[in-house]
């Protein structure tokens, strides 16, 4: 691929290349400076976020999870943008604590391993609002979290590695399917 | 008095709008000699800063979901090239009561070609003459053969891929090599040969070999976000160049028309426009008009162009202004393919969109409803994107290493099909000026009125039969609509395809048409409109390649008449 890089290389502006890997660096260059500071979520609430992001997509064998993904920093981008998420999340996590403290006698955070995991067994799954109302909003804010967990890893350079997705590069020509049984 | 300003400068022709069809008529007319000043409601295109092509989600901080998420549930994500917006903050449009329909609207050099599907079907020789063949509707004053040969410069100019396929009344154009299938198009294939469904190799505006000076396409899959090597079509970057390197091109950016001022000789001779910037008033004159602002735009010009000689708007002694709006008829389904899972990680990216599609299939047969539609299709191995995972997450639930691992072995699994199909014209759907309503700029804004007829609900539901059918004969399983229809049922919001037409057509007989078989205001000599207004009928084909055929033919008969004096 390197000589299809070099020869299409030379069609493309450079500046072009070089404005966008600036403004890329301009972004990220305000969240690497030292520890990062939440900008919706209390300290407290970004560590609750953090562990949850890593609860849902984990390390494993075969990658990293959602932390060193960056999940919980893009969802605390982009809850400090959206009121709707502040409340959905914001909430959520404040509902999840005094959930626990109700159930458990602590917030989500300092509950044992197995408190945390029957809370989360319970608002992991629609079927069980269904059957336990007082469920419900905590499925919602489960359900919401997920999919927002799902966009910071697979969007994420470890998550698309995971998937495999191999792309986003120059070709002379696009090969087509690769010759597979059975298709 | 303005008329006898000696310092007034005169262009031989302004247009209005810089998309397909006013990019296409700034070609043509430049090139053909004459001086042309464009109006172009937005800012112009920078390229080399305005697009993120080859950027990785990871890279931007909101990972393509755009500030607050909010791309994460529009039509543009981050990444997009600058196009347009469904709701554009201090311009709005209304709904008539019981009316629901979607405007997307661009504020940009290059306009909705800066984003648009590149998809570039021509229309059939039927579809010209759907009137005579059915009953419905109306036919067009001019043939096929008319306007083919508009078709093939347009073709041999902006570069188009495919295969000579002799499809009945998809006519052949003047093709590129098309690219080879990805391995989601050979399943797909294979299951129409079953079903006796054509499925042959899409037509795109992609070059696959240099042309006019532009590069091969380098097979990003990233068209919608712009390409800086123009390998693909864009008004802005294949049109707008060469009308600017005639010497002989003006574009006025963040002008938005307001007028058209008629004389007293009964012609157009200028145009009144808001410069954004500074919202201040101004006027441009020019010898001739060409309007070219999108379909609804242009209507919404036209009824705004008030004097006494027409009190109803300019070129509009028919009324027929703003009526006989028209959408494409859209439908869509996924499917789940359990054979993809098996596939070895690849390249599948290919150019911005399909490589393969499906024409209207059962054309000249008894079918439940009139007209047609093709199928569009797609999915596969694209790059991971925000949302993406959404409908595992919900099929799946739970968290950890398991939803991990299914996502991970779902990925690339999916095929969406879209139909898009021919809506007849009816009385209950068209655009007019709201009595109470302005935009910032003091221009009165179009109300919309919409209904669906029963063909085209009809049409609707034998899609979804038909994507079920090809889910099933290639192996898969259906898994929902591709993307959530505010309108109940299986078809897509008026207005939601974004394949508005027909609002100021053309016509032999000036009492049911507002433009002659040249795209000539019959009541305005000197005035036309070159996007896809004029058009009399909304073939399932998307209709980008004839707004530019159209024009190409238009702007020929403009320069025939200045060269004999007649403007």
């Amino acid at each position: 691929m390197g000589a299809a890089l070099g020869s299409v290389l030379r069609a493309i502006p450079l500046q072009a290349a070089e404005y966008a890997h600036s403004i890329i660096e301009a972004e990220n260059a305000d969240d690497k400076a030292g520890g990062y500071a939440p900008r919706f979520f209390t300290p407290h609430q970004f560590g609750t976020l953090q562990l949850l992001c890593e609860t849902i997509f984990p390390a494993d064998a075969d990658s990293g999870g959602a932390k060193e993904a960056g999940a919980p920093e893009f969802i605390d981008l982009i809850t400090s943008e959206n009121s709707d998420f502040q409340l959905k999340l914001g909430g959520g996590i404040m509902w999840l604590d005094s959930t626990c403290a109700d159930r458990y006698g602590s917030p989500y955070l300092e509950c044992t391993h197995e408190q945390q995991k029957e809370i989360l067994d319970s608002i992991a799954y629609r079927r069980n609002a269904a059957r336990d109302k007082s469920l419900s909003q905590g499925v919602e804010f489960f359900s919401l979290l997920r999919s927002l967990t799902s966009d910071g890893f697979f969007t994420s350079k470890i998550g698309i590695k995971y998937l495999g997705y191999i792309g986003n590069s120059f070709l002379t020509h696009f090969p087509g399917c690769p010759p597979v049984p059975g298709v | 008095m303005q008329q006898s300003n000696p310092r007034r400068k005169i262009f031989d022709v302004c247009v209005i709008g810089s998309g397909a069809g006013g990019g296409t008529a700034a070609k043509v007319l430049t090139e053909g000699g004459l001086s042309v000043v464009m109006l172009e409601a937005g800012p112009r295109l920078h390229p080399e800063t305005d697009f993120k092509e080859h950027v990785w989600p990871y890279e931007l901080a909101h990972r393509g979901a755009g500030v607050g998420a909010r791309a994460r549930f529009q039509l543009n994500d981050e990444f997009m090239a600058p196009n347009g917006f469904w709701d554009i903050e201090g311009e709005p449009y209304t709904t008539a009561p019981g009316s629901t329909f979607r405007w997307f609207r661009s504020r940009i050099e290059g306009g909705r070609t800066n984003h648009w599907g590149r998809i570039a079907l021509r229309f059939g020789e039927a579809d010209f003459r759907a009137h005579s063949r059915d009953g419905m509707g109306h036919d067009w004053p001019i043939t096929y053969d008319q306007l083919a040969p508009f078709y093939d410069k347009v073709e041999s100019y902006i570069g188009v891929f495919g295969s000579k396929d002799n499809i009945p009344n998809a006519p052949d154009g003047v093709f590129l090599p098309p690219p080879r299938p990805r391995c989601t198009e050979t399943i797909i294939k294979k299951a129409c040969d079953h079903l006796n469904i054509t499925c042959i190799p899409s037509r795109m505006a992609i070059l696959t070999k240099p042309l006019n000076g532009r590069p091969a396409c380098h097979y990003c899959a990233q068209c919608g976000r712009g390409c800086i090597s123009a390998s693909n079509f864009s008004s802005s970057q294949v049109m707008i160049p060469v009308a600017q390197a005639t010497g002989r091109f003006t574009l006025i950016a963040n002008a938005m028309a307001r007028e058209i001022v008629v004389g007293k000789d009964g012609k157009a001779e200028a145009v009144s426009y808001i410069d954004k910037s500074t919202r201040s008033e101004n006027r441009v004159y020019a010898k001739a008009f060409v309007v070219a602002a999108s379909a609804c735009e242009t209507a919404r010009l036209l009824l705004n162009s008030r004097s006494p000689s027409f009190p109803d708007g300019v070129a509009n002694s028919s009324g027929v202004v703003g009526r006989y709006l028209t959408d494409s008829v859209g439908s869509d389904l996924a499917g789940y393919f359990p054979q993809l899972e098996k596939m070895p990680a690849h390249n599948h990216d290919g150019v911005g969109g399909m490589h393969m599609y499906m024409p209207w299939w059962r054309f000249g047969k008894k079918n439940d409803f009139l007209r047609g539609y093709h199928i569009e299709f797609g999915g596969g191995r694209d790059m991971p994107g925000v949302g993406g995972f959404d409908g595992v997450c919900a099929e799946n639930e739970g968290y950890g290493v398991g939803l991990k691992q299914k996502c991970r072995s779902s990925y690339g699994t999916f095929i969406g099909f879209s139909g898009r199909g021919e809506m007849i014209p009816n009385d209950k759907s068209y655009c007019e000026l709201d009595p109470n309503v302005i935009d910032q700029w003091g221009i009165p804004v179009l109300r919309f009125h919409w209904q669906w007829g029963e063909n085209e609900i009809r049409m609707a539901e034998d899609m979804q039969d038909t994507f079920r059918s090809i889910v099933e004969a290639a192996g898969g399983t259906v898994r929902g609509g591709t993307r959530r229809h505010s309108h109940a049922g299986n078809i897509s919001t008026g207005g939601e395809i974004i394949h508005e037409v027909g609002t100021v057509r053309m016509g032999n007989d000036p009492k049911t048409s507002a433009l002659n078989k040249n795209c000539q205001a019959h009541d305005v000599k000197n005035l036309f409109v070159a996007d896809a207004a004029p058009f009399v009928s909304n073939p399932d084909k998307n209709p980008t390649l004839s707004i530019m055929a159209l024009s190409w033919r238009t702007s020929e008969y403009l320069l025939d008449q200045a060269k004999k004096g007649e403007l």
